[in-house]
């Protein structure tokens, strides 16, 4: 009994109802805030040389759309249209192929292990133990304020390889392309990838492309594997958070599922939230060298904050009491949270780490985490504590205490 | 949302309470019943058990929307799913719902049925013009609030001449369910499970108004405060329980005056009358069949009426005997009192619909309040 308030503007809470026609599309919001986003300020900051503007701002990369002078070839999923198509040649391992990975995928990529044109890459590593995580990326839509499926590709696995702690070397990366999709888009996302593996500092040396069916794929899957190598002094692993030991995040949650489900098939609403999607294993190398006996580290994408503090108290075997109040979410996040009847710390992120590090220590991880641009929001959030039952206990802004438990099923919007 | 916050705000909690237990009487217990899902969740989401006294016991109501429809309503919703051509819309609560031989519409869905979850009524509307060759349901559930969307979807039906669109109605209505409560007597002969007052409707009441509740109050010697969703609001209105508890005041009392008036929101409640009636007894989950409960559509609109429109069979069994949601749903037990409760049931596994709905007493306590668990 949430939804409607007064009932002669019926439900004026629901986001569809404002009234407002809302852009479908970050390209074509035509606001300029959506352009000067944290997100992008900050990949600026780390990297001034690479114009990564390709995947929030304008659309002149690519250069082979005659038909359509301006942007309207990408419906609401970022297929369709008037350009060129992927077709079961390109897959095929014919001329056509070569010539997608030649003009596409090499140029874009360009490093020495993938223009050598192998099968695999072949490539020395320094000394230490080395990391390895894959992660398949199926995102709707494949263009969101922030990010696209290409960026949040290479920025998931760097950071799944980031967070034992090693520094990331290089990715792989595997295309399922759905027949009919538009190669102007693919160009973007693959664009996307490169910039965002230049600014990570990684290398995408090997690939694969298959094209399935027209009605076999949903435009496009792209499955990425890195591998990395851990410094010597550092054990980072999620069963080793001890009682008594603080809990850290570094900014804002909730971002990146909001501003994604903003441009949802059938949740419109407006907001000029960006996805944080971005690559941490910069943050993350500053923070192991300031303390080296961090004990867990772990991004918090799908599930969010309450999924990666429930996995770390079943594999620790603790429990943890979080101070609601502490935690970083912005005002825009709850607002968009309390009108589809959300719990944000549910929401997912794709530039954002939870860390656990010995109390005495804490001090010192905030304060370099602070001094990096992907943690100046940094907060200390709460405690791990001895409990058998292993609850994740929240201290709520209201003073109370409650359970966050783990997700059921999907997060649904409440009915009323 | 500044102005929400400040109904979040842990100094004015701090306040209340304080007030609450220099109020509350350490020789004797309060015992009172939020009517309301909405409320039920409120109270484990901020954790407002662990800011009262140990004497003062809140206990759940009925009126949680999804909760209250028996199992027969159910399987009669998946039986109109299943109709050839038809788009079933529903919100997504009710998805999950079991009904008999564990069916669901989840379920029915998986097998081919065209079950659609949508936000409001609105969304089946639009459906129906989209679709004009198939029929559009929509399982029109909820108290009074959902109620005048309803009747304004009807009306906009009948108005554009949309002759696909029909609804399942299950509209209920709270006074009748909150007299129900209070007929109900315990071991010792006691009306009203011995409770000592009850936490009125937020959204309910801003339809209907507080003076809809008098007879309640003065017929069965209880008080009620209406109040808002948000934590202060039922923390002050704990208090304003407490009061009058202790004067020995019985009053309809109104702490959500922000958005509640005497009357209520008369345009809302003269659509109601035009679309619907009083359905002469419905089934509640829990309750029974409890007389001039629910509504239907009056005969003018019965075109728009999915259960005159579709003739289905609907097969039902009886519910779960283990599930205890009958008993929870009364006021008679508390959701860890039930066997099943978190070892067989729980939310990914629900066995009763009390474990379903976010607002659900079962799914609420298992949620937020484990921790408390005694
Ligand atoms: S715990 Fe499950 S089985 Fe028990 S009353 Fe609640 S819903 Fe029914």
């Amino acid at each position: 009994m949430k939804e409607i308030e007064n009932v002669e503007t019926q439900s004026p809470r629901h986001p569809r109802e404002s009234g407002e026609s809302l852009p479908r599309h970050p390209r074509e919001s035509g606001d300029p805030e959506n352009k000067s986003t944290t997100l992008d300020s900050r990949l600026r900051g780390n990297d001034e040389s690479s114009g990564n503007d390709e995947s929030s701002g304008n659309d002149e990369s690519s250069g082979n759309d005659e038909s359509s002078g301006n942007d309207e070839s990408s419906g609401d999923d970022g297929r369709g249209g008037h350009d060129q198509q992927i077709n079961l040649t390109h897959g095929g391992g014919g001329r056509a192929m070569a010539r997608l990975i030649d003009s596409l995928f090499l140029k874009a990529f360009d490093n020495e292990w993938l223009s050598q044109k192998n099968d695999q890459a072949c490539f020395s590593v320094e000394k230490g133990r080395m990391v390895m995580s894959t992660d398949g990326h199926v995102i709707s839509p494949l263009f969101f304020p922030g990010g696209d499926i290409g960026s949040l590709s290479v920025h998931g696995t760097v950071n799944d390889v980031a967070m034992s702690g090693a520094k990331p070397l290089y990715l792989s990366a595997s295309f399922i392309l759905e027949e009919g999709f538009s190669i102007k888009d693919l160009e973007k996302i693959v664009k996307s990838m490169a910039n965002a593996a230049k600014q990570a500092g990684v290398a995408i040396v090997t690939g694969d492309t298959k094209v399935v069916e027209k009605g076999k794929g949903d435009g496009i899957f792209i499955t990425t594997t890195g591998v990395g190598v851990v410094p010597e002094n550092v054990f980072i692993s999620g069963d080793l958070a001890k009682p008594g030991d603080a809990v850290l995040v570094n900014g804002f949650i909730g971002d990146h599922g909001i501003a994604v489900m903003s441009h949802r098939e059938g949740l419109t609403f407006h907001t000029a939230l960006q996805s944080d999607s971005a690559s941490l294993n910069g943050l993350v190398q500053t923070m192991v060298n300031a303390v080296p006996s961090i004990h867990c580290l772990r991004d918090p994408t799908r599930g969010g904050l309450a999924t990666t503090l429930n996995e770390f108290a079943s594999q620790s075997h603790v429990g943890f009491v979080i101070d609601e109040k502490k935690i970083p979410i912005r005002e825009a996040v709850l607002s968009a949270c309390e009108l589809l009847g959300l719990d944000p710390l549910y929401v997912a992120n794709e530039g954002k780490l939870i860390a656990i590090c010995p109390e005495k220590e804490a001090q010192k991880l905030l304060s370099a985490m602070q001094a990096h641009e992907l943690g100046k929001d940094a907060a200390i959030i709460g405690t791990v504590i001895e409990d058998p039952n292993r609850f994740v206990q929240l201290k709520t802004k209201f003073g109370g205490s409650r359970v966050v438990d783990w997700l059921t099923g999907e997060q649904l919007p409440r009915i009323c | 949302m500044k102005y929400i916050e400040e109904f979040r705000n842990d100094t004015y909690a701090k306040e209340v309470a304080d007030r609450i237990t220099q109020a509350a009487d350490p020789s004797r217990e309060y015992k009172f019943m939020e009517f309301c899902g909405g409320h039920t969740h409120a109270i484990y989401r901020y954790g407002i058990p662990s800011l009262l006294p140990s004497n003062v016991q809140m206990v759940h109501g009925p009126g949680c929307p999804v909760c209250v429809l028996p199992m027969a309503r159910v399987d009669h919703a998946i039986a109109l799913a299943h109709q050839p051509n038809v788009i079933f819309c529903s919100y997504g609560d009710m998805l999950r719902v079991p009904g008999s031989r564990k069916n669901s519409l989840l379920k029915a869905k998986a097998e081919g049925a065209d079950v659609r979850m949508v936000y409001s009524i609105d969304d089946a509307l639009r459906l129906a013009k989209e679709n004009s060759d198939k029929e559009v349901i929509f399982f029109s559930i909820g108290f009074e609030t959902t109620t005048p969307p309803s009747a304004a979807a009807v009306l906009q039906a009948d108005r554009e001449g949309i002759k696909n669109f029909s609804i399942f109605c299950n509209h209920v209505l709270t006074p009748p369910a909150l007299k129900a409560i209070l007929e109900i007597r315990d071991e010792k002969g006691d009306c009203g499970v011995s409770l000592n007052g009850f936490v009125g409707p937020a959204h309910v009441s801003v339809v209907i108004g507080s003076n809809a509740y008098l007879s309640a109050s003065l017929d069965y010697k209880k008080p009620i405060v209406i109040a808002g969703f948000e934590p202060l609001d039922v923390l002050h209105a704990i208090l304003m329980l407490i009061q009058q508890v202790n004067e020995e005041r019985y009053e309809v009392e109104n702490q959500y005056t922000r958005a509640v008036t005497p009357e209520g929101n008369q345009k809302a409640q003269a659509m109601m009358h035009e679309v619907f009636e009083l359905a002469s007894s419905f089934e509640w989950r829990g309750l029974g069949w409890i007389p001039s409960s629910a509504l239907c559509l009056k005969e003018k609109y019965a075109d728009y009426d999915a259960s005159i429109k579709f003739k289905v069979e609907v097969l039902t069994q009886p519910e779960n005997t283990g599930c205890e949601c009958g008993a929870i749903l009364r006021g008679m037990k508390r959701p860890n009192e039930c066997k099943l409760f978190g070892k067989v049931c729980n939310p990914e596994n629900p066995i009763g619909a009390c474990m379903v709905s976010s607002e659900g007493a079962c799914a609420a306590f298992y949620t937020y309040g484990r921790h408390q668990e005694k």
